[in-house]
């Protein structure tokens, strides 16, 4: 045993740098954000000129993309709609998480009859068929992006809340944990300082899931017609845009598309490599 | 026992139902902007005599003016929400704010069937590639074979549905006019891209399933036993591995009913599909309150008994399970 000098976070970064598939994602996924990060510098043209001289033009080396129905750039389009499909993947994500997250673990820690009543609250939320529920939230919340962003956050937290649950149970029974109640460490400490740490990994790879899957969602909702609403334009909404002219300029639809599948794919394969590196054991928290 | 059990699973449904209704109710309700707004506004009078006919004179949740009046069991039951409610529990949706001529149980009862064949097929087309997708890719673990099918179903899960619905019509309606590109009809040809579009997703997830399932079983110790016997392989795989790894996969009726509800919402959009999805989006954006809380709960009562199908199989295929 010469591994000593290494911690838990190095040898998982160590097995996640050996897995190919996972790393190219990451790479991608970094790009992906600087390009939302960084629309203003990179889109070669803005996002709202209208050229009406060259409409529906077909991809070529002045629009690497075509361009729309009223002459705009896909590119940049693209490339500004990215700003939205992150955004909320991220935004949700990370409030899932959190409230999902508490949730969770205040259930599995307190335990007894407010863990029955909270996971019952928990049941009902699952029989709501989901994506319903979304479309009559964002009718509450409005079609912007903190609308959206309400309305998927209020589905995705239980599941979340079911996963962290059951860690923090299995940790609950764990010795190191009983051993710090015997020595009177209070239970915030114990909260803070023994639990959270040990169910750090699990709350990763559920994030990294949780984003592509709200990215979809958002795709889904924004491309049947109830998602965001202009000005403002996701991947989603472009290839509703497009989808009015498909059968005759596929490349309106099939760009935004591709760049959704792409992320969503980058997404899925770090979260993978990330569950393997950090817990072989954990099968789970896949989609 | 398990009648008894399935009996109780439905009984506790039911205050869910009751609760659904009620929040997609007040949802309804809260948002601003009624079913009779239009862009040309309706005569005063004629506005008045639909909102009456709709029950949308009287106060949304309770009557202050009655108690005021001192009626305190009118309070709540000269509301929208109560005569909402009291229709519902007669079985009676009312009729569309939107098609006014028509009723919501026959809107219902008519594209209910379409989305029902829809979403069959599909399941049944997941269930026959993507099982022997699985079997093969867990055999040939690690080689070739399994990298391509796997590469195929993690695209099939992260690919937007309506790109692949885009795909197929664009390669086989319009450029090899092989396929009609949208509608329903009772031809063979007017299901397969739709079967096929909406069918992706839950292949990938079953074969997955399958795929991890089988590579279980294949380390266990009656396998290893099975081979040491000298059992050949293909009757080793058909009678041993794949009838056990097939127990995990019956069970995942839930996601899967899920997964093909929200395709549908996509499918039927691309393809112009007239089913249930369809109405859905078209009734939210009318603001067509009936309709909406009546494809609400078929939708949820799908998805309720899915789940206790679920946890039924789950004792049945492994009798280890106990319901509770």
């Amino acid at each position: 045993m010469t591994q000593s000098g290494t911690s838990l976070w190095q040898d998982a970064w160590k097995r996640l740098s050996k897995n190919k598939p996972a790393m190219v994602s990451l790479g991608f996924i970094v790009f992906i954000i600087l390009v939302a990060v960084l629309a203003d510098v990179l889109s070669p043209y803005s996002y709202e000129t209208q050229n009406t001289v060259e409409r529906l033009m077909t991809p070529n080396s002045k629009y690497w993309m075509g361009s729309d129905q009223l002459g705009r750039d896909l590119l940049s389009r693209v490339i500004y709609g990215s700003r939205i499909s992150i955004a909320v993947g991220m935004i949700v994500a990370i409030c899932a998480l959190i409230s999902g997250g508490i949730y969770g673990a205040v259930s599995g820690y307190v335990g007894g009859k407010i863990d029955n009543a909270m996971m019952r609250i928990v049941d009902v939320m699952y029989t709501f068929p989901s994506l319903l529920l979304v479309i009559l939230l964002t009718v509450l919340f409005g079609r912007g992006l903190f609308g959206i962003c309400v309305a998927l956050t209020i589905v995705s937290w239980v599941s979340i809340s079911r996963l962290v649950r059951g860690q923090v149970l299995q940790l609950k029974e764990m010795q190191f944990v009983e051993a710090a109640h015997a020595i009177g460490v209070r239970n915030w400490a114990i909260i803070f300082k023994h639990i959270l740490p040990n169910i750090l990994g699990p709350i990763i790879i559920i994030l990294t899931f949780e984003i592509p899957s709200a990215i979809l969602t958002e795709s889904f909702l924004s491309f049947i017609g109830l998602g965001i609403r202009p000005p403002l334009s996701s991947w989603g909404s472009l290839a509703n845009d497009g989808f009015q002219a498909f059968k005759s300029y596929p490349h309106l639809i099939v760009f935004p598309g591709l760049a959704i599948f792409f992320t969503v794919l980058a997404f899925n394969l770090l979260g993978d490599g990330l569950r393997d590196a950090l817990d072989p054991k954990l099968k789970n928290v896949s989609p | 026992m398990t009648l008894v059990y399935i009996l109780k699973r439905l009984a506790i449904s039911i205050p869910v139902l009751w609760l659904l209704v009620t929040l997609t109710f007040l949802f309804l309700r809260i948002v601003p902007g009624g079913p009779f707004d239009q862009d040309k506004a309706l005569p005063p009078h004629i506005k008045a005599n639909l909102e009456k006919e709709f029950d949308l004179d009287k106060p949304v949740v309770w009557n202050t003016k009655k108690w005021s009046e001192g009626h305190y069991i009118q309070f709540f039951t000269e509301t929208q929400y109560f005569y909402a409610m009291k229709k519902l529990v007669h079985g009676d949706l009312g009729p569309s704010f939107k098609y006014r001529t028509r009723r919501v149980t026959d809107i219902i009862l008519e594209s209910l069937p379409v989305s029902i064949e829809l979403g069959l097929y599909a399941v049944l087309f997941a269930f026959l590639l993507g099982i022997p997708l699985g079997i093969l890719s867990a055999h040939r673990h690690n080689t070739w074979i399994d990298h391509t099918s796997m590469f195929f179903a993690i695209s099939g899960v992260t690919l937007p549905s309506f790109l692949i619905a885009v795909i197929l019509i664009y390669f086989f309606s319009i450029q090899w006019g092989m396929l009609p590109a949208g509608l329903w009809d009772s031809g063979f040809e007017y299901k397969v891209l739709p079967v096929v579009a909406l069918g992706i997703r839950p292949v990938a997830i079953i074969a997955r399933l399958m795929r991890a399932s089988v590579l279980d079983v294949i380390q266990a110790d009656y396998i290893r036993t099975a081979r040491a016997k000298g059992l050949a392989e293909f009757p080793l795989m058909m009678k041993h591995v794949v009838k056990n790894s097939l127990i995990p996969v019956i069970t995942i009726a839930g996601p899967l009913v899920a997964a093909v509800i929200t395709g549908s919402f996509v499918i039927e959009h691309v393809f112009a599909i007239p089913g249930m999805a369809k109405h859905f989006i078209q009734a939210v954006t009318n603001r067509d309150y009936t309709l909406v809380m009546g494809v609400t709960i078929v939708y949820a009562v799908f998805l309720i008994v899915a789940n206790i199908t679920v946890d039924v199989m789950y004792s049945v295929v492994d009798p280890r399970i106990k319901l509770s």
